[in-house]
């Protein structure tokens, strides 16, 4: 009996290693958790309609490790955004910041709109007022009161 | 005749507008980093691990900083022209950046093909690559006497970028 006990310890206490091994995937949940939020808002570089997040480019891969590092040593969101900004450019923001450079590219879809309405509201009423206007006769009134009559029940 | 002035205006600005966007290239994303000091390093050398290079040595000359490594397949059509160049003396001293490569792969690389480097420093984990923001070797980041990048070559430099763009500036900045 005792052998086979000695054996069943081992096998737990070896199972229990082996289960702990499987640990850093995801170190720190909080960590993981911020970093797939910012990374999910910015352009990977190399494959440019992937997100970081998803991205498996090898640049995509050590920038991930490069916001965990930048987490872990407790930068605001904003300040991991800067430093992919100021190396890669503001390209790298799905979302970009609005300020005098892309004021047009946040406004341009309104402007358009606006533009649109006015070529709108010019063209009716210029075609309005070029409608002529063509009162009806008295032979077409009696017509209408006829016809009207004579569908009343 | 007057109905169709404004469609056509219209449609002429637009063929206009998608044909400047369709030329663009979209892989060529403008570095923040022109105009400004070109980040700091301290690497060891590619052909001497003992020995380091530190872009602060550079300080007074105009120079070229080139990322390349032996996985990169566009960095073998670029080679040649810059070992032509080198040779007839037209280029200013070229750094060169082993970026995430293995020593004796980047050192089998350089004696395959030649070495037009003055020196080569070895980027193993891609920290100073992502410093300098890059993104797709080859880059090349031409730098003044000050330590400031002036212009950054993304992709192989060609003959015609160098004729074009890159050694005029260079005898601009060399005055």
């Amino acid at each position: 009996m005792k052998p086979l006990m000695a054996v069943l310890t081992a096998l737990a206490l070896l199972s229990g290693a082996l289960a702990k091994e499987a640990v850093p995937l995801a170190e720190d949940p909080a960590v993981e958790q911020r970093m797939v939020k910012i990374t999910e808002e910015l352009r990977c570089l190399v494959c440019q309609n992937e997100s970081l997040a998803g991205s498996q480019a090898d640049l995509a891969k050590d920038l991930r490790e490069e916001v965990r590092g930048l987490i872990r040593a407790g930068k605001s969101d904003e300040e991991v955004k800067e430093f992919l900004v100021s190396r890669y450019g503001d390209f790298v923001l799905y979302r970009p910041q609005v300020k005098p450079v892309t004021y047009l590219l946040w406004g341009g879809p309104f402007l358009l709109l606006i533009l649109g309405i006015i070529a709108l509201v010019r063209y009716l009423r210029r075609r309005n007022r070029q409608l002529p206007d063509t009162p009806l006769s008295a032979e077409e009134r009696a017509r209408i009161e006829a016809l009207l009559k004579d569908h009343r029940p | 005749m007057n109905k169709f002035v404004w469609p056509l205006i219209i449609f002429v600005a637009l063929v206009g507008l998608l044909a400047v966007g369709l030329n663009l290239n979209p892989r060529e994303v403008p570095s923040p980093l022109i105009g400004k000091p070109a980040p700091a390093f301290d690497l060891p050398q590619l052909a001497n691990p003992e020995a380091r290079f530190t872009p602060k040595e550079m300080q007074g000359r105009v120079w070229l900083l080139n990322v390349w490594a032996s996985w990169c397949v566009s960095c073998r059509e670029e080679h040649p022209v810059l070992i032509e160049y080198a040779q007839k003396g037209a280029l200013p001293p070229l750094v060169g950046l082993n970026y995430k490569d293995k020593r004796e792969d980047g050192l089998r690389w350089l004696k395959r093909y030649g070495d037009p480097y003055l020196v080569t420093a070895f980027d193993a984990d891609g920290r100073v690559g992502i410093d300098y923001g890059v993104y797709g070797v080859p880059e090349t980041y031409l730098i003044d006497k000050a330590g400031v990048i002036r212009f950054k070559q993304i992709g192989p430099i060609t003959p015609e970028a160098l004729e074009k763009k890159i050694l005029p500036l260079i005898k601009e900045l060399e005055k």
